[in-house]
């Protein structure tokens, strides 16, 4: 498993994001191609209801902590409750809802 | 001094403390350039260590506040984040008001 689908496959079972993309930055860097070392991720999810930044950051960080520990140098993190992805223009809108308007 | 006392020194000593590779004016990482550029956007005096130049902090640093990555910063000797979230609280005016309260209250204080 590549380290990307790692970190996907961890956040997707423990956080059961709305929204998860992972995204792998590695070429931005001073690293050799094809490096999995620096990596994006926006995720959007119930378990960050309510929660301040540091506390969704802590979460991530420790679902992933045998990878930062090993495997990753650099991680940026964007993390969004369902409501306020939602209100993102990035975001995927919301169908809209039924209007009761015929079957 | 220890290690950990050492770093707990430099948190609690300053309002504003940034742990990041390089300086605010020689940054060394574009992490810890951005949140140094934020900090430096709000116009206020912050204290930096550079991770870089002190093994001893950049092995001991993210068992300190059981945070992995760099920079850290610390307002009124609480961990705020690393880059993405002082670059998100910058973006909503949240760290300017923070910061300016911590340094003055420090002034006040002092």
């Amino acid at each position: 498993m590549t380290v990307q689908q790692d970190i996907e496959t961890k956040l997707q079972d423990k956080l059961r994001p709305d929204h998860l993309e992972v995204i792998n930055e590695s070429s931005n860097h001073n690293v050799p191609p094809g490096s999995e070392s620096h990596f994006k991720v926006i995720i959007a999810s119930d378990a960050f209801d309510g929660k301040l930044l540091v506390a969704r950051h802590r979460l991530v960080n420790e679902i992933l902590a045998d990878e930062l520990k090993h495997k990753i140098h650099a991680l940026a993190l964007h993390t969004y409750s369902p409501a306020e992805w939602a209100e993102l223009n990035g975001g995927a809108p919301a169908s809209p809802p039924c209007l009761g308007g015929g079957k | 001094m220890d290690v950990m006392e050492r770093i707990d020194q430099a948190v609690k000593e300053n309002p504003v403390v940034i742990f990041m590779k390089g300086t605010p004016q020689m940054p060394q990482c574009g992490f810890s350039s951005r949140a140094a550029q934020a900090l430096m956007a709000c116009g206020k005096e912050f204290s930096h260590v550079n991770v870089l130049m002190d093994p001893e902090i950049f092995e001991n640093l993210p068992r300190y506040a059981n945070w992995p990555t760099f920079p850290q910063i610390y307002i009124n000797g609480e961990l705020i984040g690393g880059c993405d979230i002082t670059l998100e609280m910058y973006q909503k005016g949240e760290l300017q008001k923070m910061v300016t309260e911590a340094v003055e209250g420090e002034k006040a204080a002092g």
